[in-house]
């Protein structure tokens, strides 16, 4: 699974992108979250405030319950501010 | 079928208007919104971060959103990324139909739904060095809802 990281998630956890291998329990995009913040305190830091954190799966925006799959590409950011 | 460009470089509002009514006599207004780089506080410049390909996707099923409320005979939406200073133009949504209230409402809600659906962010740089993420104001979600419903 490719995880992609944008803005100011991007500079908390120090990465823009990772190849992750989440275990089968990890089925939704909360469940990534949780499996994400665990993974070292730059995630935890990056996900402590969920209501700033929005998600896309394979480029299309997902909400907390949407499924994640291996082959997914799965992206956090905060709230746009483009226009 | 709108046209949607991604792009770090300026845009020519003239020449896009000019491109919309090109070689055609069918159009009775064409509405554009220009959104401009402010230095409010003393800002040195804007950054702005994308999503390549989701925002070009994003951004086309919005213009095709309006496509489909509105009669419009031309579309255009150019977002720029990268590093824009102030006074330098970000983005341009130029709207062209037969009559003035479709061109003018499409343009509208064009850029009212390009603020909270297009995957943007932006970064503040001030002549002091310090620099902060741009936050989404609940009056931009606001002003995309009240297109909700609406035909």
């Amino acid at each position: 699974m490719r995880v992609l990281y944008f803005a100011w998630l991007r500079q908390k956890v120090g990465t823009a992108e990772e190849d992750v291998s989440p275990p089968a329990e990890v089925r939704d995009v909360a469940g990534l979250i949780a499996w994400l913040t665990a993974r070292s305190p730059a995630h935890a830091a990056a996900f402590a405030d969920p209501r700033q954190v929005r998600a896309a799966v394979n480029q299309d925006f997902a909400t907390p319950d949407h499924p994640v799959a291996a082959n997914d590409e799965v992206a956090f950011f905060p709230p746009v501010t483009g226009g | 079928m709108a046209r949607v460009l991604v792009q770090e470089a300026a845009f020519d509002l003239a020449a896009e208007t000019a491109a919309a009514t090109a070689g055609r006599v069918d159009v009775g207004g064409v509405a554009s919104f220009l959104g401009v780089c402010r230095a409010d506080d003393g800002l040195s410049a804007l950054v702005l971060e994308h999503y390549p390909g989701m925002t070009e996707r994003a951004i086309a099923r919005i213009a095709a959103e309006a496509e489909s409320r509105w009669p419009l005979t031309a579309c255009t939406v150019i977002h720029r990324h990268g590093r824009i200073l102030p006074g330098e133009p970000i983005v341009l949504v130029l709207t062209a139909s037969s009559h003035r209230a479709a061109a003018l409402e499409a343009c509208a809600f064009l850029i009212d739904w390009l603020k909270t659906k297009a995957p943007f962010w932006k970064r503040e740089e001030f002549a002091s060095g310090a620099h902060r993420w741009v936050e989404a104001k609940a009056e931009d979600d606001t002003a995309a809802a009240r297109w909700t419903g609406a035909a």
